[in-house]
């Protein structure tokens, strides 16, 4: 019978169909970070158990992570969880990338760049955005507590399969529109409960066309779609990146493997439980305007009034959204001034990100009412590597602040966050209330859009600034 | 686990859509260590008045009091009433942990987001799917009735009014069963160790790749 990506690696990962809609899946990597694991393996303990597989995992802080001064935590409920991952990872004999290793930064960020995310492996972490990974024609996804315990103690995870959805991103995008405001348009169209109880294939030409970071983006959101995984077919430019990673297989085993990897996509006729099409050529660059990610625009368009909203439901969220993100219906994105900017987190904070954003503000100053511009690059290799190419001058010289690797202002859980009523563009994924710290305004974007609104002050098109 | 049976409890009604986690249990406090202590900051930023923080005395701080949690008619609360996709964002299971440190043993609403129903599961935390109207009626009669008690039955699948009114509701089977025994999953599944051993032989040898340490 013919199979969807997404049925071959459940079918290659079974263990045991435990005979109740259940089932026992093998996991083939387990990365771990220090806020979701600490109960894990407190649970562990008092059961007396030990890991199933050491090598299977991976940990790395990042969420509490200071983006300043590395070696002086300040805040000690924060220190004391980066010591018990440092403690857990020690008496277990876990591979750890420490604080100040270059290799240290976003789980979602290093598992790819390190290759210990691989091609038709089983991916969890205690993270939702462990989709990211799925970008590499891998089954990935975000598990709970108990689920990362249980990872650890027994290489497996009682799952229920969940339905086949395959979204086309058909032709191609125009110029300016990047992989974030692809996805931001997919949540758009289809809510963020539209993924609940599938798992996303993302196909089409605009997909394809994308580099390997642009579809780790796609996948990134899978979870604000509602769908706990996300995934790409394989192609020439999955193996092209994840050649000569340091965790990825070599020589003899490296011809294996990619001889194996070339099987990942969908079968031709391989049926799907929903199919949603979209034109790419439609695609706008994406700006949020409330409290969550389906609640989004195109940037030449305005805030939507809750008036012309049929659904009641909808309509008082709507109005609730309006209220906590200060914003009248019917004004122009354009209008929407901002106080401060994050560059960062696992959706956009890989080489290429800063990249497009530099390119934007290249020459250019931040605006005067922006009270912080900060960039945090999602690891320590994407930083240094920045460096070598300039970049960290460009965006210090426009009045950015270059910071550490880590999740920063993401969720807030470092120092760096928003104060109440102050609004932000961010690169992140989330734009709930209070996620960037409470009283907090969150509007998503791309990278270069964040860029371009750095300087103008406000939201611009970027596809006619500096024109 | 917690094992759940049968409850008799004061119900609350939470009338928004898309409750996030952040909203359950703001990131603050996700530096704990431990599962306990979560309670008190169950829908922090909406239940008081001003940001707080780890080691806050919260008995101190100000409270909302149009939020429902504050209500002296909802005290005391055991089942929560939610909308649709309740518990979207995270995969915190601190969420879980901070609505039944509050004392809720059951949800009930017409979705969740995926991650949330399932830590719900594995805690003891009852998810109860409804319909939408369903839901409106059951929010309807909680508005107009002060001390309103819903009767929640996992082994017959049933919700029961104070008046006699039943709803049913589906649950996996296998999830039924371990909620009501309560069983550790985790041990469960290592009587399986075998089954695990077996798939790992097979695998290393169709993937070696998957099993070799860092090269
Ligand atoms: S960057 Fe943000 S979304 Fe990503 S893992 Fe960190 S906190 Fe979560």
């Amino acid at each position: 019978m013919a199979k969807t990506l997404y049925d071959k690696l459940w079918d290659a990962h079974l263990v045991k169909d435990l005979g109740d809609g259940s089932a026992l899946i093998y996991i083939d990597r387990h990365l771990i970070h220090e806020v979701t694991s600490p109960q894990a393996f407190e649970g562990l303990r008092m059961a007396g158990r030990k890991p199933w597989r050491l090598s299977a995992n991976l940990a790395v802080p990042d969420h509490n992570v200071p983006t300043t001064d590395r070696h002086n935590i300040e805040d000690p409920v924060s220190k004391l969880q980066l010591q018990t991952l440092d403690e857990n990872c020690a008496t277990t004999g876990i591979i750890k990338f420490e604080i100040n290793d270059p290799r240290q930064g976003i789980v979602h960020v290093i598992g790819p760049e390190q290759g210990a995310s691989l091609p038709g492996m089983t991916i969890v972490c205690g993270d939702s955005h462990t989709s990211t990974n799925g970008a590499l024609g891998a089954l990935a996804f975000g598990i709970g507590t108990s689920e990362v315990e249980h990872v650890l103690a027994t290489q497996c995870l009682v799952s229920q399969k969940a339905k086949n959805m395959l979204i086309n991103v058909n032709g191609q995008v125009g110029r300016g529109v990047t992989a974030k405001d692809i996805i931001l348009a997919i949540i758009g169209e289809i809510g963020t409960a539209g993924g609940t109880g599938f798992t996303i294939e993302y196909a089409g030409d605009a997909i394809r066309e994308l580099s390997m970071e642009g579809r780790m983006t796609i996948c990134n959101m899978s979870i604000e779609a509602g769908a706990r995984a996300g995934m790409i077919a394989v192609d020439q430019k999955t193996i092209d990146y994840v050649r000569g990673k340091p965790f990825s297989p070599k020589g003899e085993l490296w011809e294996k493997a990619i001889e194996s990897w070339r099987n990942l996509k969908s079968d031709d006729d391989a049926s799907f439980d929903k199919v949603v099409d979209i034109n790419a050529a439609d695609i706008q660059p994406q700006v949020t305007w409330g409290t969550s990610p389906e609640m989004v625009v195109a940037v030449g368009d305005r805030v939507p009034d809750p008036g012309s909203e049929a659904d009641p439901v909808k309509q008082q969220g709507m109005m609730r959204a309006l209220e906590y993100m200060d914003l009248k219906p019917g004004i122009p994105v354009t209008d929407i001034k901002l106080d401060k900017i994050f560059l960062g987190s696992c959706t956009n904070s890989r080489i290429e990100d800063l990249r497009a954003a530099a390119k934007v503000i290249k020459g250019h100053k931040i605006a005067d009412n922006i009270k912080l511009a900060m960039v945090v690059p999602g690891s320590g290799l994407v930083k240094q590597q920045a460096e070598a190419e300039g970049l960290d001058k460009v965006f210090v010289g426009s009045g950015f602040e270059w910071r550490e690797p880590g999740c920063s202002m993401c969720l807030g859980m470092n120092p760096d966050r928003l104060e109440p009523g102050e609004r932000c563009a961010s690169t992140s994924n989330r734009n709930f209330e209070g996620r960037q710290g409470q009283g907090g305004r969150t509007h998503l974007v791309s990278p270069a859009m964040a860029a371009a609104a750095a300087i103008a002050g406000h939201f611009v098109d970027v596809r006619s600034f500096g024109e | 686990m917690r094992a759940f049976k049968t409850l008799t409890g004061i119900v609350v009604p939470l009338d928004r859509p898309n409750v996030d986690t952040d909203a359950i249990i703001p990131k603050q406090y996700l530096k704990s260590i431990h599962r306990t202590g979560f309670g008190v900051t169950l829908f922090d930023d909406w239940r008081y008045l001003e940001p707080g923080k780890p080691g806050d005395d919260h008995s101190k701080r100000k409270v909302n009091t149009d939020f429902v949690l504050n209500q002296p008619r909802y005290e005391k609360g055991e089942i929560l009433l939610a909308r649709k996709n309740f518990g979207c964002g995270s995969s915190r299971e601190h969420a879980v942990w901070a609505l039944m440190d509050y004392g809720f043993k059951v949800v009930i609403a017409p979705s969740y987001a995926d991650i949330f129903f399932s830590n719900s599961l594995k805690n003891g935390l009852l998810p109860v799917v409804l319909t939408e109207s369903e839901l409106d009626e059951l929010f309807e009669a909680t508005f107009a009735n002060e001390g309103y008690q819903l009767t929640v039955n996992l082994e017959e699948q049933s919700i029961i009014t104070p008046d006699g009114k039943a709803y049913s509701f589906d649950i996996d089977t296998g999830y039924k069963n371990r909620l009501l025994q309560g069983l550790d999953e985790i041990g469960i599944t290592l009587r399986d160790r075998d089954a695990i051993r077996a798939y790992e032989d097979k695998a290393r040898q169709l993937s070696p790749w998957l099993f070799g340490d860092r090269t």
